[in-house]
Parts: structure tokens; C-alpha cells; sequence
């Protein structure tokens, strides 16, 4: 019987402010896999779902640069306990974009779970790594803090659709900033369910916002976007990270230009750094006289 | 309450002696350790503006002569950076005490350059100065324990392009960190303040610092523009206008120069009603009137709660109807000249527009000397958010005072703008103090004081305040491959 039984597609969405909109141009685009197998239709984003997205992101950076760190952290878990519940379902879409075997596949799959769960470790840790108290000479308290640099646009790796996606994407968000991603060009699918995920972890909507198309449509328009902070050229190539990183210098965007990484091997903090301001606060310490307070 | 006038209470003239220090008649460019003629032999002359008297002829270094520049701090990059980092701190060891020695000298000449008061000069360019050298001295050989990994490495050559508003503190800003991480420099003084720069090379010298270490380039902004795209510098370190910082981030765009940024500003300065207004005053003072005003982070925008607005305004006022206007060489000097007939030109017309589009202009009666370049003390009431006074940097010493209601209105009125560089809390409540300074979007807070800077304290702003920090700990990170 079973084997009779017709299978229920699933319409690959965006995810954008939290709700699964289809792009505002109604166009799809063909995903298939490395040998050329259907795999779904996939929205192809206009300029227009990307200025969505962004007004989407910088209208829940707020709350989410708000949260405590240890709620941010609590979050962040959360992804990592509903994806190990989604596992076998990721394997089977990983193993499809990127076709890979099912252990291969099983294994960038348990990497990206950990890698969550390891940025989740950091949300409350990296102030105090990269914070501090300077010493300054005077009567003063002086305190450097970390903070989030806004809303960061990230183009997500192309080859690595999923461990490469989590790895760029959890410490924009770890830190406090909220994103809008483009993913994998011909990989899409794993992002886009990702969302899901996300939508169902207490992740806030409009913290990450998933666009599925052209990096070459649609980012252009990220980059050059005035309400844009930041944005990671990790699934750039040279001649687009190039044009992106002129557009980007209209509003002094932070850039992280793209780098060739091992997304198998732990991270360091650059990717948390490189989307976190420097705060120095001074205060007055005064001094104690007489009659008391001399400040 | 009548505001006291200037002329009230007369000082007899206190300047300061220039015989302290001997400028030539011309410089050249200093490259590998030696003083050359630009190719070509263009040069310009540096006028002091509080006299337009000449001081002295520059250089003007060609694209040709950046190459030259640039090949001498590759060529002594290898040996500096393969030196071990306690033989590198002793250089900078030195250079913050040969500094320290020769402060009221380069403190005179400084303001003979810029046209900033002596008592600025000598108090606060000057101690940060050899205090920014000796700071980074000492991280040399502790690189290690920075947080950037077990052995940082430096990046190479670096290229760094300098305003005139602190023309030897951002010269310091710049090179100390560079040198105490391994690399070699190629700096460009602002054209109108090249000669304190040009003394550091003599400084240099009598350390002993290997030749090629630091090269100094002067010239216009096409010099600038040739060393911030030459294909071998590997770093770039910019201070100065948003707009030509922009114009870097275009240039560096598709290389692996690494960049950081530090640009204008539009702080804000809020005063809460339970601030102590005489302190808060003085903080006003300070924040927009100090180096007159030509202050990246000063803080151009009053934003005063309405109930006290009236009162701090009369207390304000009558402060600035005794600021003492004049010659910078003299000790009471307060506000001395503007650096350029450029720069004059530019706040002429913005304090301009904020009349022409509604905003009430008060000045104290004010005597401004013949020559020179010169500008009142100026506050603007009646100033909206949307008035160019309120949104531009005029970077000169005037004030646009905004009021508000609520904390709420603060934030929102002080974060409202493209730049996010510093800004000031007023007030007696910790608690206030602490969630303002939390919503603030600015690199820097005072909190009941303004202005104040330290080597070990990073500096650097938000959104188009540019990017990367100079000072402290942080400031090693522009200067590491990592």
C-alpha cells in the first residue's frame, strides 16, 4: 500500500518577519540537484522582498538586541533541540543539494546542530571576552562593552548550504544584530526549511529572514540599502563581493569580505566580532572631600 | 541678569615664548630615514591662521614619491616586524620620553600651525601625545596575552591619512599601535598642519628608530588618495570627513587592505533636569568649544529637558560672554583661531543656513583680531531636527540646542542622526545615567563630563562615524592579521 501512496510536496517559502511569504514577484525558480533531479520550485526573490526583509529585521532588532544574553542563549538552544528533532529530514535535504551520502550528508548535519549549540554557549560570554574595564588616568570608570551592530545582510556560502548557512548565520544573531540572508543560489532548500526551525524555536520574527534567488538581483539592493549595518560576503563571488563592497561604502557598512573557511573545523570569534560596535562609556567617579561628594 | 560683557575684567598679555622653537624655512618629504625633495620639486606653503603669516614651505608629495615612500617601509618592514617585540618597545619607550623632553617646544609649534589655544596644546595634545606612545610601548611584547590569537602577526605597510585638528595626537593615534604591532608606516599630514609631523621624524631620529620604519608624505589629498590605492600598502587608517572616508571604502573595496575609519560626528549632549547646572555648563563649554569646536566628537547638539531649559541657557550665556578670544600663544587664550580660510568659509555658511531657515543665532560680544581666521562662539535656539545645523557637522564653535521631554524623546532626538560618534549624559541619577547610555547609538559616552580621552580608552564610532577603535586593547586589532 504504502508504496502506492503519492508523496505531499512541500512549496518552499521565504521567511520573512516571521510569516512564509511567497515573493511579492510570484516567480519560482527550478532547484535541482547536482545530477539535474527536480528537487522543488524555489521563490526567486525581487528587490522588493529584500526591502521586506530589511524593514522586517530592523523592526524586531529592537527586542532582540534587547534580550538578555541569557535569553538570547536560551534561544539559540532551542534551534539546536528542534533541528536534532528534524534531523532525519535535514540529512535527506543536504544529501540532496549537495549530493552527498546519506553518513556524509548525517554528518554536516550533526556539525551544523553543534555549531548552534556552541554559538548558543556564547551569547552571554563574549562581552566579557572582548569588554572590559579600562584603566583610564583620571577619576573616572571606564567600561568598553560589546554591542550589536544592527541589521546585517549575510549571503550565505553557495557549496555549503546548511553547515556553511548555520555557520554565518548564528553569530550575526548570537550577538544581539538581526539578519537577512540570501542563501545558497543552487541550494536553497535546506535555508528554507531552516526557517521552519526557526519559526517553531522562539526565535523572534523578524530576527533572521530567509530570501531564496539570485544573489546577483538581490543583493546589489541589500548592499546599497541605507537601513542595512552590515553585511557578510561569505557566498559572494570576487567580482560581486567587489561591486557589493563599493555599494556598501554609501552608509559605511561594516564588510566581511569572503574567506575561504573549513566549516567542518570550530570557529573562532571573528565572525561573532565582526558585527559588534565597541561602547566605551565614562563615568565620573569624583572624589570623596570634606563635605562629601566633589563631583 | 545682564551677561558680563568681555571687556569687564581686562588681562594683560601672557603668550608664550616661540623662540622655544626653530622652524625652517622648508621641509621635505621623510623617506628611509632621510629629508628629500618631492620629484619635480612642488611645494607648498603652511601659514599660521591666527596671523596668515607664513611659516614655512612643504613638500608636495607626487604619486611617484608615495612609491618611493611605500617601497622604504616595505623594505624595513621585514627586519622591524621579525624584531623582538621588547626590542621594539624600547623604541616607542623612547620615543614617548623624547616627547615628553620636547613638549612645550612641539606644543608651540603645534599651535603656530594650527592656530589651537597654547593652553590646549600644552595640557592636552601634548600629555596624550607621550602618553599614547608609551601606552602601546608596552604592548609590544605582550601581543601574545591580547586576545588575538598566540603570535598576532602585523599586516605590512600601512598607510595612514591624518586630519588637521589634532595633528600630533592622531599622528600618535596612528603610529604608536602600528609600530608597537610590527608594521611600517607611510603617514599623510593634513596639508594645512604638516610641520608637528615633520618634527616627529626629527623625533624618530634621535631615537634611533630604523630608518623606513616611519615615512612621512606631505601633501594635498591627491597625495592621500595616491597612498590609500597604492597596490602595496596592506593597511589603510583614515581620520577625517565622512565623505572622503567613503571614498577609501570605495578605493579598498575588492583588495585585502584592511581599513578602519574614523570620521564625523553629530554628538549629542543631554541635559536632564536634575543635572548640576554649573558642572553642565562647563561640559557645553567644553564639549563645543574646546579646539573651537573642530572636534570629530564634540558635541554640536545641546539637547536640554525643557524645564530647565531657560535656566541653563542664562547660566550657559554668561559663560561664554568670558570665553577670551584671541591670540593662541597666549596662556588665557580660550578659543583660538579657526584652521583655514576653507574651514572658516564652511561654517560661515552653515551657521548661515541656520539662520536663513529659522533658528535664532546669539553670539557674546565678541572682538575678532584683523587677521587670521576667526569665528565667535555662536549658540542657535529655535532648532528643529530637520535644520542643517541640527543634522550636519559644522565642526566649528557653534551649538544647536534642541529640548525634549522625556527620556524617551532624548534617545530618540540624540540617536536621530547618520553619524554616532559620542555623546553626553547630564545628570544626577545612576540609574537614568546607565539606561540612557545603553540606548545611545555612539561609540563613545561621557556621562557628567565631555571630551575626555585616554591611550587605554578605545575610541570610534557607529554607522557613519566610521569603523574600528583607536586606543586600548582594541586598538591592536587594526593593526593584526586577524
Amino acid at each position: 500500500m504504502s508504496d502506492a501512496r503519492l508523496s505531499v510536496f512541500k512549496t518552499y517559502k521565504l521567511y520573512v518577519g516571521g510569516k512564509f511569504p511567497r515573493s511579492e514577484s510570484g516567480r519560482v525558480y527550478e532547484v535541482t540537484d547536482p545530477k539535474n533531479n527536480w528537487l522543488a520550485n524555489a521563490p526567486l526573490s525581487s528587490r522588493k522582498d529584500a526591502r521586506d526583509a530589511v524593514v522586517a529585521a530592523r523592526k524586531a532588532f529592537g527586542g532582540w538586541s534587547g534580550a538578555t544574553a541569557y535569553n538570547r542563549g536560551q534561544v539559540l538552544y532551542r534551534v539546536a533541540e528542534m533541528l536534532e528533532g528534524r534531523r532525519e529530514q535535514f540529512v535527506r535535504e543536504v544529501a540532496e543539494a549537495e549530493g552527498l551520502s546519506k553518513s556524509k550528508a548525517a554528518a554536516v548535519v550533526d556539525a551544523a546542530i553543534d555549531r548552534w549549540v556552541w554559538y548558543a554557549g556564547w551569547t552571554d560570554k563574549i562581552a566579557q571576552v572582548v569588554g572590559g574595564a579600562n584603566p583610564v588616568a583620571g577619576p573616572f570608570f571606564n567600561l568598553s562593552s560589546p554591542e550589536p551592530t544592527g541589521v546585517v545582510a549575510v549571503l550565505a556560502p553557495q557549496d555549503s548550504s546548511f553547515l556553511g548557512l548555520v555557520s554565518v548565520l548564528a553569530p550575526v544573531i548570537a550577538t544581539g544584530n538581526t539578519a537577512v540572508v540570501i542563501a545558497s543560489e543552487k541550494a536553497p532548500l535546506p535555508a528554507l526549511s531552516l526557517a521552519e526551525v526557526l519559526a517553531t524555536s522562539d526565535v523572534p520574527g523578524g530576527v533572521v529572514n530567509i530570501l531564496s534567488g539570485r544573489p546577483s538581483e538581490i543583493a546589489p539592493s541589500l548592499a546599497a540599502h541605507q537601513d542595512v549595518n552590515a553585511i557578510d560576503l561569505a557566498g559572494a563571488d570576487e567580482e560581486l563581493a567587489k561591486e557589493l563592497e563599493i555599494a556598501a561604502a554609501d552608509n559605511l557598512k561594516r564588510v566581511l569580505r569572503p574567506q575561504t573557511v573549513d566549516f567542518t573545523q570550530t570557529p573562532g570569534i571573528e565572525r561573532l566580532t565582526a558585527f559588534l560596535e565597541t561602547k566605551t562609556v565614562w563615568h565620573t567617579t569624583g572624589a570623596l572631600g570634606a563635605s562629601g561628594s566633589s563631583y | 541678569m545682564a551677561p558680563v560683557s568681555a571687556s569687564a575684567f581686562e588681562y594683560a598679555p601672557a603668550p608664550e615664548s616661540r623662540s622655544v622653537v626653530d622652524i625652517a624655512s622648508s621641509y621635505g618629504l621623510f623617506i628611509d630615514g632621510e629629508f628629500t625633495d618631492a620629484t619635480g620639486g612642488k611645494v607648498f606653503k603652511t601659514v599660521s591662521p591666527s596671523t596668515e603669516e607664513v611659516l614655512s614651505e612643504v613638500a608636495e608629495a607626487s604619486e611617484e614619491d608615495v612609491d618611493r615612500a611605500v617601497k622604504a617601509a616595505r623594505k624595513a618592514f621585514e627586519k622591524w616586524s621579525a624584531l623582538p617585540g621588547a626590542e621594539r618597545a624600547k623604541y616607542l619607550f623612547r620615543i614617548a620620553r623624547i616627547i615628553q623632553e620636547r613638549s612645550r617646544e612641539l606644543a608651540v609649534l603645534e599651535t603656530l600651525d594650527n592656530g589651537k589655544p597654547i593652553k590646549e596644546t600644552r595640557d592636552a595634545d601634548l600629555p596624550l601625545v607621550a602618553a599614547h606612545f608609551f601606552y602601546y610601548a608596552g604592548w609590544a611584547d605582550k601581543l601574545d596575552h591580547a586576545g588575538f590569537g598566540a603570535d598576532p602577526r602585523p599586516l605590512g605597510v600601512a598607510g595612514q591619512v591624518i586630519p588637521w585638528n589634532f595633528p600630533l595626537l592622531m599622528l600618535a593615534w596612528k603610529i604608536a599601535p602600528a609600530l608597537a604591532t610590527g608594521n611600517t608606516v607611510v603617514l599623510k599630514p593634513a596639508e594645512t598642519t604638516p610641520l608637528s609631523a615633520l618634527f616627529f621624524a626629527d623625533i624618530c631620529r634621535q631615537a634611533g628608530l630604523p630608518k623606513g620604519v616611519v615615512n612621512i608624505v606631505t601633501g594635498d589629498g591627491r597625495t592621500g588618495a595616491a597612498l590609500v590605492a597604492h597596490p602595496d600598502v596592506n593597511k589603510v587608517a583614515f581620520t577625517g570627513s565622512t565623505a572622503v572616508g567613503k571614498a577609501i571604502a570605495r578605493t579598498v573595496a575588492g583588495t585585502r587592505k584592511k581599513l578602519t575609519l574614523e570620521l564625523g560626528g553629530k554628538g549629542a549632549n543631554i541635559v536632564f533636569d536634575d543635572a548640576p547646572i554649573d558642572q553642565a555648563v562647563e561640559g557645553i563649554v567644553n564639549g563645543i568649544f574646546f579646539n573651537q569646536g573642530q572636534v570629530c566628537c564634540a558635541g554640536s547638539r545641546l539637547i536640554v529637558q525643557e524645564s530647565i531649559q531657560d535656566e541653563l541657557l542664562d547660566a550657559l550665556k554668561r559663560r561664554l560672554s568670558t570665553l577670551r578670544l584671541g591670540d593662541p600663544l597666549d596662556k588665557n587664550t580660550d578659543i583660538g583661531a579657526i584652521n583655514s580660510a576653507e574651514q572658516l568659509a564652511r561654517i560661515t555658511a552653515l551657521a548661515d543656513a541656520g539662520e536663513a531657515e529659522g533658528a535664532e543665532r546669539w553670539s557674546p560680544a565678541c572682538e575678532l583680531p584683523d587677521t587670521g581666521y576667526w569665528f565667535a562662539p555662536t549658540l542657535f535656539t529655535n532648532v528643529t531636527q530637520a535644520h542643517t545645523i541640527a543634522r550636519e557637522e559644522i565642526f566649528g564653535p557653534v551649538l544647536s540646542v534642541l529640548s525634549f521631554r522625556t527620556p524617551d524623546e532624548a534617545v530618540a532626538k540624540a540617536n536621530n542622526t547618520q553619524y554616532g560618534l559620542s555623546a553626553g549624559i547630564w545628570s544626577e541619577k545612576g540609574s537614568r545615567i546607565l539606561a540612557v547610555a545603553s540606548k545611545l547609538r555612539a561609540g563613545v559616552v561621557w556621562s557628567n563630563t565631555f571630551n575626555k580621552f585616554d591611550p587605554t580608552s578605545p575610541f570610534g564610532g557607529y554607522k557613519e562615524s566610521g569603523f574600528g577603535r583607536e586606543g586600548g586593547r582594541h586598538g591592536l586589532e587594526a593593526y593584526l592579521d586577524v
